[in-house]
């Protein structure tokens, strides 16, 4: 053999070698990130029950764990995020007043999702609504469709975010559900934080579920369930 | 070139023609320091916030575009109808058509929170959105239009014009229906979410885009010092009143049919009459100042001469951008009925009127899109014979 080809070899050994001790760190790290990934499933569909006859007037807990959890700046002017909201309403006739929690409704047909021209508001397979902020060209054509205003437009460019809740100026964004939370099997902040219990998250395809169980012998509604959005949230008491 | 006076009116001519050009450039460059502006900073340097979501550009861009589908009209009868006073006319239009998406595509696009991202648009594609469909249209809109220009001007290619202008034809119906159903598609809108909105802007396209075909044509005859031939004057200035009349019935069924349904009175009399800015440009901006004065001049005898031709489609336009103000922005400041029966309120404007104040950018911006209008129609015109030849060749 020529020394020619041994050099060759050796270093075409020598290569392969460096090669993948500079991969395989990466390679690690990479499936540490990811984690053992678990594609979601439609078997599940995540929604809440709202007791609006326990939630107190003037209680504001839940936006404010919202609020903390997802990194938002708890403005209340028209250009700041808001995810979820106390709204107060008042029956016009009998002059009844209701307190309860606004946020995305994760309708089984989202219209946001619907009129997204390029897919960005889509819905996860267990019924979580979410923004692709990579995707998201900030149209606003999903506010405009959106029944519940349940929708923000970043209009300013976005300090201290949090890790977990990607957001980004020029894009839209809503309640996620908690979704990096409910991913780990946690409750969603709002529900954590509800001092009365009134918010009750769980999973709708289970017939066994506690929120199941409710649904079946408690009267509960779907607001502007004349537009067949079918809705994951659901209220009791209005 | 059609420049036919003698030197010194020609120089003359000359120095208006490019300083025109640079106070159009000058305007399409302030609209794009303004969308800097606003990349910049972010959409809270304008007057747009969570409850109106599409203000004063998507107002402009709306006037463009369907502006841009109406003004093709004037082929249409030409190339379709086989009107050879019309299809002396076709090119122009043409260029008018091309000129005016160009502009209100423009401004609709660097209003976007992410404009750098427009490819996306394009990379990922979501099929049941009327947005994405738009896309289609208003690109294929302009490929169509350019191929039919091509058609009219090559004379090779002359005996294809009449398929080409059946296609653009066709292509702008389909496009302002596309226009229109982007608001009738939204279920939860009071304002909106009726199948009556895309034949109305249909039939306010003709009417808008014979205005913008009208002020375009008569400076292009001052320029050159021609004078229109009277019947086609006649004949081209009734069509539009009569599309003007058209318009207004198909407003004023919409406000008909809304105002019969009990659900719909409230949106209706704060759009009529308590909702401050709305009302009164919906009555004096567009109904009086963008039809009945304009019907005035069109069809009183006293009036109808040129001029008042040129009166009335300004007023017509003025009318338009009214109109679309009212719609677009009115109908986002009615609050949703999320709770139909309730009185609600909430920090996040829930059943209050919503607040809107355009500000500069955005205003700048719409306006830098009609000066793209304006700098592609003059540049066109200079460069290429554009100009209706009274005696038309025949096809």
């Amino acid at each position: 053999m020529s020394d020619t080809n041994v050099q060759r070899r050796q270093f075409l050994k020598t290569s392969v070698g460096a090669a993948a001790v500079a991969i395989a760190p990466g390679m690690l790290l990479f499936d540490m990130a990811h984690g053992k990934s678990e594609a979601v499933s439609s078997k599940v569909r995540w929604g809440m029950l709202i007791d609006t006859a326990n939630c107190a007037d003037g209680c504001n807990d839940c936006v404010t764990a919202c609020n903390k959890e997802n990194g938002l700046s708890g403005g209340l002017s028209p250009t700041d995020s808001q995810w979820i909201r106390k709204v107060e309403l008042k029956d016009m006739r009998s002059g009844r007043e209701v307190s309860l929690p606004m946020m995305c409704q994760h309708c089984e047909n989202p219209p946001c999702v619907d009129v997204c021209p390029t897919g960005s508001s889509f819905k996860r397979a267990d019924g979580i609504v979410l923004v692709d902020k990579h995707l998201c060209i900030g149209c606003r054509y999903c506010m405009m469709a959106c029944p519940y205003k349940a929708r923000s437009f970043v209009h300013e460019p976005l300090h201290d975010q949090k890790p977990d809740v990607p957001r980004g100026k020029g894009t839209v964004e809503s309640c996620t559900m908690c979704v990096h939370r409910v991913d780990k099997g946690q409750q969603p902040a709002c529900a954590e934080a509800c001092p009365n219990k009134s918010i009750l998250f769980g999973n709708l395809n289970d017939p066994e579920s506690e929120i199941s169980k409710k649904i079946r012998t408690v009267a509960s509604i779907q607001v502007r369930a004349d537009l067949g959005l079918n809705t994951g949230i659901r209220y009791q008491g209005l | 070139m059609n420049q036919m006076a003698s030197h010194s009116p020609l120089q003359f001519k000359n120095r208006l023609y490019y300083s025109l050009v640079a106070i159009g450039g000058l305007i399409v460059l302030m609209g794009l320091y303004a969308a800097h502006m606003m990349e910049q900073h972010g959409h809270i340097i304008t007057g747009m916030n969570n409850q109106i979501v599409w203000g004063a550009p998507h107002v402009f861009a709306i006037f463009l575009i369907i502006a841009a589908s109406g003004v093709l009209n004037v082929s249409s009868i030409g190339s379709v109808f086989n009107k050879p006073a019309y299809k002396a006319r076709a090119p122009l239009a043409g260029l008018l058509s091309i000129a005016m998406l160009a502009g209100g595509l423009t401004v609709l696009m660097l209003d976007l929170g992410r404009p750098e991202r427009i490819i996306v648009a394009a990379t990922n594609y979501n099929l049941t959105s009327v947005f994405a469909w738009n896309i289609v249209l208003y690109s294929g809109m302009f490929a169509a239009v350019v191929v039919y220009l091509w058609t009219m001007m090559e004379k090779r290619m002359n005996s294809w014009s009449k398929p080409a202008g059946f296609l653009v034809f066709i292509w702008r119906f389909v496009l302002t229906t596309g226009t229109g159903v982007i608001f009738s598609f939204l279920v939860a809108r009071q304002a909106f979410g009726t199948a009556i909105l895309p034949p109305m802007f249909i039939v306010i396209s003709f009417a808008w885009g014979m205005a913008v075909f009208h002020i375009a044509q008569s400076s292009i005859y001052a320029w050159n010092t021609k004078s229109m031939d009277e019947y086609v004057q006649k004949r081209m200035r009734n069509l539009m009143g009569l599309f003007v009349l058209a318009a207004l019935y198909f407003v004023a069924t919409y406000h008909l049919t809304n105002l019969y349904f009990a659900k719909q009175t409230e949106f209706e009399r704060f759009i009529l009459i308590t909702g401050g800015v709305y009302p009164l440009l919906f009555w004096v901006g567009y109904v009086l100042i963008g039809n009945l004065l304009p019907l005035l001049l069109i069809y009183h005898p006293a009036f109808g001469k040129s001029r008042s031709v040129i009166v009335a489609s300004l007023l017509i336009i003025l009318g338009g951008f009214s109109l679309l103000y009212v719609l677009i922005i009115g109908g986002q400041a009615f609050p949703l009925s999320i709770f139909p029966g309730f009185e609600a309120s909430s920090s996040f404007g829930d059943g209050a009127i919503g607040l809107y104040h355009p500000s500069l950018p955005e205003i700048l911006l719409g306006v830098g899109g009609v000066g793209i209008s304006f700098l592609i129609t003059a540049i066109g015109i200079r460069v290429l014979d554009f100009v209706p030849h009274e005696i038309p060749k025949s096809p």
